[in-house]
């Protein structure tokens, strides 16, 4: 059965009067592989120093198998970290660098300092190369090896000290595309194998919906939404969280009684329950639930303003009553055509107003918008601006 | 790489011809040859009187080195770990005597160091040399032969000379060790924590290692201007610890005038503090790499 690791309890960081954890309450299962996912500034990478020990929480408590440990410097913790650059020691080789941490004495629980043998060393970093897919890497200088060796040395480094805990903060945004895609197969695999807690820093939503038992989605200091990858894709609870994770339309709605949900004054059938009678809420459709059909037969209907062919499907931007949606389909309707759509009640989800209502899942502004939507690895204030041509 | 020189070159080519090349070939056939230039090893040969000379420069200069980096070190480390406000302050103490001229720095020192200087009279006021005399006068064997001292000896000693070669050189050990420190990547210091290290083993596993560097330029830019030194030994010195600098400089200006001597010499130095530095960088050479990261 799961058993609970990590505890933080009422979480608050503040820098210089900013807030930048706000009341952060979070369990983390044991060998359960978690994601903290969240635009730039909104506080996973400092959930993750926290539990690293490289910061303490300005309120609250974080505890390790029910022991509170906010002030346990990091050497003491059994956790271990990859970080976003790698961090590896320049001046030592492949080999030495992953042995880094067994060479420094451990105290046993006698109290006595136990230092492992070089045999047991070598053992141990040897096997761990093997586990990265470094075999024969050991005597090269690191400063020679690419990216994503550099990578694998790095996560290497932090396994081989068999920490309960590793903690991961944008291991792999600096690799390109498909070894982006290969390493987050080559960490879930050693997850699995090792039977190790991951806690995954990312702003990728995908990355975070592919590797994650729990996504923890933050934004602004607070979680937004702790659940499965198919509960935060499916049950978003705000507009924010709809529209940080894949495309939605989010339209205004009011709910008419359990299982009716008004947009544009239709009335749809969904499967959402326990709302007041004519609450304003949120409603989040998928692109992809939408089906289209011929104007007479549409629920809803509209007419055709961009399409843009992305491969396996189009995307195209519908204009209902001036409010635009975009809708994936396989079949092509030309821009300027009028068309109707079906959403089944599966297709609907129906969510309480929050503060973030009215900020997204609008495609009015398609043609400027679309670019930022569709690279996730566009990041405002990162210090690295895209490239620009 | 580019081999071709472009033009912007050329000035800096022609300037360092005229006087780096050009004086160094003179000196070396000023080394091998009579006053008449005729051909000859003599000047190398003569020079082995000057052993204990070599041997006393090259004493003191290492000393001076090792006392700058034992000194030097500890600074630049706690500059490069304290906030801004204390580095620049720091800095500008640093720095400061650097903008006073040389021999009166030196000058300065040598009425410190005086026999009846301004220490020795710190030290007379607060009872220091008659507390000396007390414990000398009942720890002697024969109290009537006990001669009492009316002051420290520190000006003329081979102390004096390297505390003004600490004393001039320090900034120059400092600097580049701190400049090395205060660029290092501060994730590698926690990744070192992160890994079991305390702060002792992050210091001895990675913050110095990663220094070294900058501890062999500090150490070169102390080492080679001491080693050659003729003002401190000549004014802290009292001329009895003849060093290198002074024998050369009596070569060519003093009254044992042969400037071929004192070519060969010079040569014989700078080919000695060659060695000195590619043996030293050899053994740099992994940190040297680190740093170019």
């Amino acid at each position: 059965m799961a058993k609970e690791l990590i505890r933080l309890r009422g979480c608050s960081m503040v820098f210089d009067d900013v807030t930048v954890l706000d009341d952060i309450n979070l369990y983390i299962n044991d060998s359960e592989f978690l994601t903290l996912l969240g635009p730039s500034g909104c506080g996973k990478t400092t959930t993750l120093r926290i539990i690293g020990g490289f910061q303490t929480p300005t309120s609250g408590d974080i505890l390790f198998d029910g022991v509170r440990i906010n002030d346990v410097p990091p050497h003491k913790r059994t956790i271990n970290t990859v970080f976003q650059k790698y961090a590896l020691f320049p001046h030592l080789n492949v080999f030495e660098n992953i042995a880094f941490g067994l060479r420094i004495p451990k105290v046993g629980p006698d109290g006595k300092k136990v230092r492992l043998s070089e045999d047991e060393i070598e053992q141990r970093v040897n096997e761990m190369l093997e586990v990265v897919n470094l075999r024969g890497f050991g005597s090269r200088k690191v400063t020679q090896l690419s990216g994503g060796q550099q990578q694998r040395v790095a996560i290497a480094r932090a396994l081989v000290n068999r920490p309960k805990v590793l903690l991961l903060d944008e291991p792999l945004g600096a690799l390109d595309l498909k070894l982006r895609k290969d390493m987050q197969n080559e960490l879930k695999r050693i997850q699995k194998a090792m039977e190790i807690t991951f806690i995954y820093v990312t702003h990728d939503q995908e990355e975070a919906l592919a590797m994650s038992d729990t996504v923890v989605v933050m934004d602004g200091g607070r979680i937004q939404q702790i659940g499965t990858p198919e509960d935060i894709y499916n049950e978003p609870k705000n507009a924010f969280v709809a529209d940080f994770i894949g495309e939605s339309n989010i339209i205004d709605g009011i709910m008419r009684a359990d299982g009716v949900v008004e947009i544009f004054n239709r009335r749809f059938t969904c499967l959402d329950k326990g709302f007041e009678k004519d609450e304003p809420v949120d409603v989040v459709i998928r692109p992809e639930d939408v089906d289209i059909v011929p104007e007479d037969q549409g629920q809803l209907k509209g007419t055709v303003t961009n399409v843009t062919f992305k491969g396996m499907q189009y995307d195209i931007i519908v204009d209902f009553y001036g409010f635009k949606w975009l809708i994936q389909t396989t079949d092509l309707s030309p821009v300027g055509s009028r068309i109707g759509i079906k959403i089944d009640p599966d297709g609907i989800h129906v969510m309480k107003k929050s503060q973030y209502s009215g900020m997204f899942g609008d495609y009015s502004s398609y043609s400027e918008e679309y670019e930022e939507i569709g690279d996730v690895s566009i990041e405002p204030d990162e210090e690295e601006p895209a490239d620009e041509e | 790489m580019k081999n071709k020189l472009s033009g912007f070159a050329v000035p800096y080519v022609v300037w360092m011809a005229l006087v780096v090349v050009i004086p160094i070939l003179i000196m070396a056939v000023y080394s091998v040859t009579t006053a008449d230039f005729d051909l000859t090893g003599e000047n190398f040969t003569r020079m082995g009187a000057y052993v204990s000379v070599f041997a006393r420069s090259f004493e003191l200069a290492i000393i001076a080195t090792l006392v700058c980096l034992l000194m030097g070190y500890p600074m630049a480390y706690l500059m490069a770990k304290e906030g801004p406000g204390f580095q620049r302050v720091a800095m500008a103490l640093i720095m400061l005597p650097m903008w006073m001229n040389f021999l009166l720095r030196t000058y300065s020192w040598m009425s410190i160091l005086e026999n009846n200087g301004l220490l020795n009279q710190f030290f007379s006021r607060i009872g220091l040399i008659d507390l000396v005399n007390h414990i000398g006068l009942a720890l002697a064997a024969d109290p009537s032969q006990y001669i009492p001292i009316t002051h420290f000896q520190m000006i003329g000693t081979s102390g004096a000379v390297v505390l003004g070669m600490v004393y001039n050189y320090l900034p120059f050990m400092i600097l580049p060790i701190y400049s090395v420190i205060v660029k290092l990547d501060h994730s590698l210091l926690e990744a070192a924590h992160d890994l079991g290290s305390n702060n002792i083993t992050v210091f001895r596993r990675v913050i110095f290692p990663l220094s070294l560097p900058g501890v062999l330029s500090g150490v070169t830019m102390v080492f080679v201007p001491s080693v050659s030194t003729f003002a401190i030994s000549r004014l802290l010195g009292g001329g009895t610890h003849m060093m290198l600098g002074d024998l050369i400089e009596q070569q060519f200006l003093g009254g044992a005038y042969d400037p071929h001597l004192g070519a060969a010499i010079s040569m014989v130095m700078m080919v000695i503090v060659v060695v000195c530095m590619v043996v030293m960088n050899h053994f740099g050479e992994g940190e040297e790499q680190a740093v170019m990261l």
